[in-house]
């Protein structure tokens, strides 16, 4: 990589950018999940590895969450622009080399702002943690260069039409950039009180919505209908997920602080905007499955749409939880509960992952032009991956309710925490899988690398059979 | 290659996102801006001070240049007992909270009362400054405002300093910072909810409490009990020292850390804390080999873990 970052553009060969953004995802992804894991067994036995600030519940938790959501999620993310865009617009990447300075850039200003973080230097707002004047470098760093490249790749393009994928492409990384710098803002400009709490969650929930979602949803526009060889089930679907994405999805801020004491008018606007996401998510689901027609089998043999089609049916479970459990009649019951961490990895483990996982097999099969080391290894990735996802959201989940009525029936707290006990080890448990399995992936993908079979110019990868 | 479509796409894009922003950022921003501080909300960003989280005078969250809260029953300008109030000392070079800066943000009332009775306009922040909260009578409504007693009676902080007793004093503003940074509101909420919690944790907050303090750490993940009232429920020291040196001490199944490393290197007594041979005798107490677990340390003055209790503590 290093020897790419001076060389002339024309020199660096195309998809070295989005192959690096790849294995960085990877490895990020092994470390976000060692670190839940290793924060779940907190919960669970508080003593283990105990006394040492720095290894403390409340200096590694945010690391966790933002090294998955900055590290894995959005590096899946830029690896998948990076490849997807061009291959849409029947062009090259924009700018190698930019993509190549933006993934070096977003790993060293990544682990700049965790490790900070890692010390306590917070700011003390959830998701928006990392002090400000590292958010700037994430905003000129990392999201403006990466923003630059999808645009202009998009304008370049040697296509008539724009495809969905890139709709979403294009208008995710400019709603980012805004959400990101009014996010912050509240640092920037030293904004109190209530301001700065709804803020607080505005960028929060802008973070899930306008960038998240519909960039994990564009990635099954184009895996799905690239790997079945069917077209899109319909264009018109996909315009209504885009606007109804644009218009419902970035309004709900405020029912993340429904007991908060905010305007009335703003919680029963938000609320009510909050079920309406369920017009984007079922335009989404819905597109997506009837796209799959005839090609059903697929989702048994093949890697790509195992994990594609999984994450799309978890988005059912989760826009319908999503949009009841924001509503006042329900969330009194189970706000600040557990319930509410199973939701997030049903949204961000189950959902999301599944899709970024999908387009980084997928990618780095057809960048690097070799077919994937072994199916039994994704095979067993898939597997951990679902498996360890269901443990920690059933046992969370379930955790939530006990919490809940144990706030109703005013029970003395630390009955709640014996309560919650075994299911606090099963999240451990599950949690663990997960991690494990990606060990095993980078293991795969190194391989592939190496050993993968030679793909034959004008093949795709899911067009030869695998070998083990 | 332009495409007709896709200029009036673009159109329709930024008109969607803008009325979305304006809806949900200008018109919540223009309603909330209106709203007048409570003497709650007074207290605590007096209390705080500027920032609770990073900021230039206190990169590593050590909590520097922060005000102290003391409790006088002596004015410090002129020897003479008044009764009993709660003063906010700023030291010098120590930055005010955000309503002595900004005053606008304290809503009008308030901001009147403060600027023509409390005189926070000649309050300076490179000579510090002594705060306290009043009330005034506007018509029949009674309106909190902030008081700088440097001014209007002469208070200095050394002065009152030194007319508060040790235990009359409490770092809350450090400790607001220590709470930050240790992650208590991963843990616990400083927000007790509207519909059901003012039963056990107490009054859900109102409107104006919170104008001027940054940030709120109002915690999204509740897997301790609401702190807001915490004070009023439990105001003992010695449960404090014991709990934070490990919770397991007076809560054998309690799931929170122990943040016995806030008690720095020495004991109030300047006895140097001997952590490996008190996790010891604490593994042997586990084991039922011990009557009784080893005593704990009282934190020093300046620890830390002082500073956190007095936060806690504060938490009326
Ligand atoms: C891993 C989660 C966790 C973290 C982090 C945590 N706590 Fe706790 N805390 C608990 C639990 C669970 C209880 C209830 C059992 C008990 O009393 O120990 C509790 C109880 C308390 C209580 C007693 C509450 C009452 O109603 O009597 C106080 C005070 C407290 N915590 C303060 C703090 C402070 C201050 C911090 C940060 C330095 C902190 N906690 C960090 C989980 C946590
Ligand atoms: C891609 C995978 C993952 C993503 C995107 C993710 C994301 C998140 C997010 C957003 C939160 C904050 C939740 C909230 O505030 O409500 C969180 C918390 C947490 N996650 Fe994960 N997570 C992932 C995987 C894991 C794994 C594998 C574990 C291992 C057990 C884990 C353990 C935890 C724990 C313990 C917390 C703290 C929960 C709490 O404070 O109650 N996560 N994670």
């Amino acid at each position: 990589m290093f020897k790419y970052l001076f060389a002339k553009n024309e020199d660096i060969p195309p998809g070295s950018a989005a192959i690096f953004f790849g294995f960085s995802s990877i490895l990020w992804f092994i470390v976000g999940t060692g670190l839940g894991s290793f924060n779940a067994a907190k919960l669970a036995f508080p003593d283990f590895v105990t006394g040492i600030e720095m290894l403390s519940f409340g200096h590694m938790r945010q690391v966790h969450v933002l090294a998955v959501i900055l590290g894995w999620i959005s590096m899946a993310f830029a690896m998948a622009m990076m490849y997807i865009t061009p291959a849409l617009g029947n062009t090259k990447l924009w700018s190698e080399k930019l993509g190549l300075w933006n993934c070096f850039i977003w790993n060293l200003g990544l682990s700049v702002g965790l490790i900070l973080l890692w010390f306590g230097v917070t700011s003390g707002r959830e998701y928006s943690d990392i002090i400000w004047p590292v958010d700037l470098a994430i905003i000129f760093g990392l999201l403006l260069p990466l923003g630059i490249n999808v645009w202009m790749t998009i304008k370049t393009r040697r296509t008539q039409g724009i495809y969905t994928t890139n709709w979403f492409f294009g208008a995710a990384t400019f709603m980012v950039i805004i959400v990101f710098t009014v996010g912050n803002s509240p640092e920037f400009f030293q904004l109190t009180g209530l301001t700065e709490a709804y803020l607080t969650w505005w960028f929060a929930h802008n973070v899930l919505g306008l960038w998240i979602t519909p960039v994990a949803a564009a990635i099954s526009y184009y895996i799905v209908p690239k790997v079945t060889g069917n077209p899109l089930y319909s264009h018109r679907i996909g315009h209504l997920h885009f606007w109804s994405v644009v218009v419902f999805y970035s309004t709900p801020a405020a029912h993340h602080l429904m007991s908060a004491p905010l305007p009335e008018w703003l919680k029963s606007f938000a609320s009510v905007e909050g079920v309406l996401i369920l017009v984007p998510a079922i335009a989404f689901v819905s597109n997506l499955l009837l796209t799959m027609s005839g090609k059903w089998k697929m989702f048994v043999e093949n890697v790509e749409i195992k994990f594609t089609i999984t994450g799309v049916l978890l988005a059912i479970p989760l826009n319908m939880q999503g949009g009841f459990q924001q509503t006042r009649a329900i969330n009194w019951y189970i706000h600040g509960t557990g319930w509410i961490v199973a939701h997030a990895h049903l949204a961000l483990l189950g959902f999301s992952t599944f899709l970024e996982a999908a387009a980084v097999y997928y990618g780095l099969q057809t960048l690097l032009r070799r077919k994937l080391y072994s199916l039994a290894l994704a095979n067993f990735h898939f597997w951990m991956l679902l498996i360890g996802f269901a443990t920690y959201w059933i046992s969370m989940t379930i955790a939530g309710l006990i919490q809940g009525a144990g706030k109703i029936y005013e029970v003395p707290y630390i009955d709640v925490v014996i309560a919650e006990h075994p299911y606090m080890i099963a999240r451990w448990v599950g949690g663990t899988m997960v991690f494990l399995g990606n060990c095993v992936w980078l293991f795969n993908m190194w391989k592939t690398m190496r050993q993968g079979t030679l793909i034959p110019a004008g093949r795709l990868p899911h067009e030869l059979a695998y070998e083990r | 290659m332009a495409f007709r479509e896709y200029t009036i796409g673009t159109r329709m894009f930024g008109l969607a996102f803008g009325t979305s922003m304006f809806i949900t950022l200008y018109m919540p921003a223009m309603d909330m801006r209106d709203v007048a501080v409570t003497d709650i909300g007074l207290h605590r960003q007096l209390s705080f001070g500027r920032v609770g989280g990073f900021s230039y005078e206190d990169p590593w969250l050590q909590g520097k240049a922060k005000p102290a809260t003391v409790m006088i029953d002596k004015d410090p300008g002129t020897g003479s007992t008044i009764e009993a109030t709660t003063a906010y000392v700023y030291p010098a070079g120590t930055p005010f909270p955000n309503g002595i800066r900004h005053p606008v943000i304290l809503g009008e009332k308030p901001r009147l009362m403060s600027e023509s009775l409390g005189k926070v306009g000649l309050a300076d922040d490179t000579k510090g400054a002594v705060f306290i909260v009043r009330e005034a009578d506007d018509g029949g409504e009674t309106i909190p405002y902030i008081e700088n007693a440097t001014a209007t009676r002469g208070w200095m902080p050394e002065a009152t300093m030194s007319v508060a007793s040790e235990e009359n004093t409490l770092y809350v503003g450090k400790g607001k910072i220590m709470f930050v940074r240790e992650g208590c509101w991963w843990c616990h909420t400083l927000l007790p909810e509207q519909t059901q919690d003012w039963q056990y944790f107490g009054a859900p907050p109102m409107l104006g409490d919170f104008n001027g303090e940054n940030p709120t750490a109002f915690g999204s993940d509740r897997k301790g009990p609401d702190l807001t009232h915490v004070g009023s429920r439990n105001s003992s020291r010695e449960w404090m020292v014991m709990h934070f040196f490990n919770p397991r001490l007076v809560q054998p199944y309690s799931i929170m850390p122990r943040y016995d490393y806030l008690w720095g290197e020495k004991d109030i007594n300047g006895n140097v804390i001997d952590y490996d041979a008190w996790r010891e005798e604490y593994n042997q107490y586990v084991a039922n080999e011990r009557i009784y677990p080893p005593e704990v340390p009282i934190p020093a003055g300046d620890s830390e873990a002082r500073a956190l209790i007095d936060f806690v503590i504060n938490l009326k």
